[in-house]
């Protein structure tokens, strides 16, 4: 048997796309190991040593996440990610409470798992409101506030945006909802880990956290839901009745304990580290700027988590851009839907053209990232821009001082 | 013989070597099977091998094949994707089964646990409205099989889909899609040496299918969410080392035959039906389950007292009530399941404590009986 | 998605970047595609006094395919006729290129492309004509 020894090699290329999915902490899979040897029962066998071991395993790692987020462990439950934590959530709630309340609220910038969950329930009856966003991403707090109605059941907002990274204003969000008395969920996959995150403090009901995306394997997640005031679902995946009927089927005590592992690593790491990623972020921005004009940085820079930058690049086609900077493996839009070539919905939400939306960059910088990689970075993204811009009619006729917008398109 | 010999492989089997390595390769390999740069593509290739690799063990094609996180979420995708209100699955289904739908018929087994056809036939005749029928390859508490072509025929006739849950079944006996002509089939990497948190629902080409979760696109729209690409990789080579099947019919008969002789009154639950060898459901005539299960945990001997599921309190099982088992007899059966790394070691182990046990217990009891005789 | 290794080298090396005076008689331009679409292509020909294209320049906005696409095409066009430029088919460059199919459409692209040129060309002839 092998072992990880190191992230990357040195042929492989440079990652920046953390929000699509982060290298595993060799701490974390270090964690992990035992539960795929000798410690590998399942944790529902409560009849010899193997299953009371494995149940250890997933009980540690259970507070571990609580802790990360302010929670008692008893209002955590395992989920095989933060796709099934939000359809869980939503569905779960929306179900539960069909009798009473049918009207849900979200936003059209959040992750695509939260809209088609969204739409699936409209086909189902139910009534949802997706609310826009302003110019830098985030949530007007008046909008929501008019959007709440006594048929409002649930609130769905996520933490952070997964293509632009701006946080969005949770404490507001949690105080009107529980003043309006309307469940809060927030898909915390991008968030969780990366900034501090109280459900107390931050009034939240609901909350999606992936393994992936905090260093942690792939294959897990988890919900939080909260017991006082008591929030309750109609479970999807049922049979067993393991985690208290939430969400059956047996535990995968790997992935569990390397979720738990990831979220204390991320506890105990987060400050230091949002100011690493902090300095990092300004030395890329920085070093653009100095060296290339017609960049924008889409979303707030604020508001927004160190560890992402979603540029446009003015007349440099993304996907090419992606294509000529080999050594740098970054996105254009999300991983789900990058494949589609359509411009990214999250992007055109904030009023981002068309045009520049095709010509947007999501850089993601996390724990691994140096201060060299992101100058090598900065280096082939400059020459390549460059490059492609010389070859660009768009950014000719911009010398030549003509407006792009002034010329009749043929759409094909 | 390793300091614990470990007979509850149906509960969770431990991981192949030949998963782990694999698991390992995905985990350095890292990336995001859905992104378009190197780390992803590396990604999406094992993903791709992977689904060949699951498929074929159980003869079906790549595109039939949806990843998920385990068996139980399968069970609950094929009785809700297939779109059936009408459901009808057998009384010793698991519980992802019997619990997926709300409203399902529950079909009667005989005594040794085996379908009734006539019921089934009955019961597809009772109503016009097409059903879809699920009924498991192999029993998770006492192996006993089910005659799956069978049943499809009659399912046919009455236009009713089938699903079967073969994660019991897989990789210790041959599944072919195929031959078993079923629309929809479950795997769970777990039970035949993969890591737990990842299964497979083979879904027959034809056959109709609507998703159940929602989002990201992946799976070709069957099942949102980023791939457990590890997981996956870890599940195709337990596939593949599990491909030739699980030949362990000398230990269980030795065992078997063993645990009889030793305990006059032991009953074999299901002995009668075809069953796949590497379970044993038997009593021990007046002595609790969980007092067998620590017994041989303390004499380094994991077995099992049913399924391993949730329940921190002891329930019967409703396999061996729906077989007739009387609750006293029932409340007394133990499971024994071996798998790829049992040893003939492991074997004599389990059948010495076994001796012990109920040695000590006939003795205690004699000398109960022999101080309540002079008491009187 | 794996792209072949001659959609790679016009890629990398594209041919025939630049631009000729658009307002010159002997030059064709053709403008297709949108921004908003993610691509633009614009291709000129230079026509020699034989009725040959000379030469033949482009620049692109737009993914790899369709740099690569356009930059073919200005390779095949050269030292063509006008007739024989036209009569250059999309699926050739799609196949000569081993375009994914999400990408076909950057073919379809360059072939307007090519004739929006020649269009451009043909008007200010029969304008010098008039």
């Amino acid at each position: 048997m092998t072992a990880i020894t190191q992230i990357r090699r040195n042929d492989q290329p440079i990652y920046l796309d953390y929000q699509a999915t982060t290298p595993m902490d060799p701490r974390v899979l270090e964690a992990m190991m035992p539960y795929f040897t000798h410690k590998f029962g399942n944790s529902g066998s409560r009849s010899h040593a193997y299953g009371w071991e494995a149940e250890e395993g997933t009980e540690k790692a259970r507070a571990q996440v609580a802790k990360l987020i302010g929670a008692d462990e008893k209002e955590v439950i395992f989920t095989s990610g933060a796709t099934e934590s939000n359809n869980l959530a939503i569905r779960g709630v929306a179900e539960f409470y069909k009798d009473r309340k049918n009207h849900i609220i979200t936003t059209v910038t959040e992750h695509k798992c939260v809209l088609d969950t969204c739409r699936h329930l409209e086909q189902q009856g139910f009534e949802v409101t997706y609310l826009p966003v302003q110019k830098d991403g985030l949530l007007d707090l008046d909008v929501l506030r008019a959007a709440i109605t006594d048929k409002t059941v649930l609130v769905s907002v996520m933490a952070v945006n997964n293509e632009i990274g701006v946080i969005q204003p949770l404490a507001e969000i949690g105080r009107i909802c529980r003043d309006r008395k309307v469940f809060f969920h927030t898909d915390a996959a991008q968030a969780a880990g990366k900034i501090p995150l109280d459900v107390e403090a931050l009034n939240i009901d609901l909350m999606s956290i992936s393994g992936h995306k905090i260093y942690g394997p792939k294959g897990i997640g988890a919900l939080y839901v909260r017991r006082k005031p008591r929030v309750r679902l109609v479970p999807m995946i049922v049979g067993g009745g393991q985690e208290r009927g939430f969400r059956s089927g047996t535990l995968p005590t790997p992935l569990c304990v390397g979720l738990g592992e990831a979220a204390e690593i991320c506890m105990k790491e987060m400050d230091a580290e949002a100011k690493r990623l902090k300095k990092l972020q300004e030395r890329m921005l920085t070093g653009l700027r100095a060296k290339l004009t017609d960049i924008v940085v889409n979303g707030d820079l604020e508001h927004r988590i160190p560890g992402n930058l979603n540029i446009s690049f003015a007349y440099v086609e993304g996907e090419s851009l992606m294509m000529g900077i080999k050594n740098l493996a970054v996105s254009s839009g999300s991983a789900c839907t990058s494949a589609s070539l359509e411009p990214s919905y999250v992007l055109r939400a904030l009023g981002v053209e068309e045009d520049m939306a095709h010509t947007s960059l999501r850089i993601g910088l996390g724990r691994f990232t140096t201060e060299h990689e992101i100058d090598t970075a900065v280096d082939e993204l400059v020459r390549h821009v460059n490059k492609l811009r010389e070859m660009s009619p768009l950014w000719e006729m911009a010398q030549e001082g003509i407006d792009i917008k002034s010329i009749e398109w043929a759409a094909h | 013989m390793s300091a614990v010999t470990y007979l509850d492989h149906n509960a969770t089997s431990p991981l192949r070597p030949a998963a782990f390595d694999a698991m390992v390769e995905a985990m350095r390999a890292g990336g995001n099977p859905s992104s378009v740069h190197g780390a992803g593509r590396r990604a999406r290739a094992i993903v791709d091998r992977a689904r060949r690799e699951v498929a074929s063990l159980v003869g079906a094609r790549p595109s039939e094949t949806i990843f998920t996180s385990g068996g139980t979420e399968a069970n609950n995708l094929a009785l809700s994707g297939a779109g059936r209100r009408r459901v009808l699955v057998s009384a010793v289904e698991h519980d992802s089964v019997r619990r997926a739908v709300s409203r399902a018929e529950i079909l009667p087994v005989d005594g040794e646990g085996v379908l009734d056809l006539a019921a089934l036939e009955a019961a597809l005749s009772a109503s016009v409205e097409p059903a879809l029928v699920s009924v498991m390859l192999a029993n998770n508490e006492t192996g006993v099989l089910q005659p799956i072509a069978e049943i499809v025929r009659l399912a046919r006739a009455a236009g009713a889909l089938v699903h079967c849950d073969a994660i019991q079944g897989a990789g210790k006996v041959t599944v072919d899609l195929q031959a078993l002509g079923v629309d929809y089939l479950s795997l769970s990497a777990h039970k035949l040496g993969g890591p737990p948190g990842v299964g497979a629902l083979v879904v027959r080409h034809s056959a109709p299918f609507s998703p159940d979760r929602l989002g990201g696109g992946q799976e070709s729209n069957r099942r949102a969410g980023t791939e457990n690409v590890s997981g996956i990789a870890g599940f195709a080579a337990a596939a593949e080392a599990a491909k030739g099947g699980l030949d362990v019919t000398g230990f269980r008969d030795r065992l078997e035959l063993s645990l009889v002789q030793i305990a006059a009154g032991a009953k074999i639950f299901g002995a009668r039906a075809p069953r796949i060898a590497n379970t044993t459901c038997i009593s021990m005539p007046g002595v609790p389950a969980e007092t067998q299960v620590m017994a041989l945990d303390l004499a380094g001997v994991c077995i099992s007292a049913g399924a391993a599921c949730s329940s921190g309190k002891v329930q019967r099982s409703p396999v061996l009530l729906a077989m007739g088992v009387a609750a006293e007899e029932a409340a007394c059966a133990t499971r024994i399941s071996l798998g790829w790394n049992t040893g003939p070691a492991d074997i004599e182990r389990l059948i010495i404590a076994w001796q012990d046990l109920y040695t000590r217990v006939r003795q205690s009891d004699i000398s109960h009986s022999l101080s309540r005789a002079r008491a009187a | 998605m794996a792209y072949s290794e001659k959609l790679i080298d016009h890629y990398e090396n594209p041919r025939n970047i630049g631009s000729f005076d658009k307002a010159a008689e002997d030059v064709g331009t053709g403008l297709v595609g949108a921004p908003a679409c993610g691509d633009v292509m614009k291709l000129q020909i230079k026509v020699g006094a034989d009725g040959l294209i000379e030469d033949a320049k482009f620049k692109t906005f737009g993914c790899g395919s369709a740099i690569a696409s356009s930059s073919l095409v200005t390779e095949w066009v050269k030292g063509k006729t006008i007739d024989e430029a036209e009569a250059i088919k999309n699926t050739d460059i799609a196949r000569h290129l081993a375009l994914p199919p999400v990408k076909i459409h950057c073919s379809v692209l360059a072939e307007d492309a090519i004739k929006a040129a020649i269009a451009d060309y043909r008007a200010k002839a029969t304008k010098k004509a008039e």
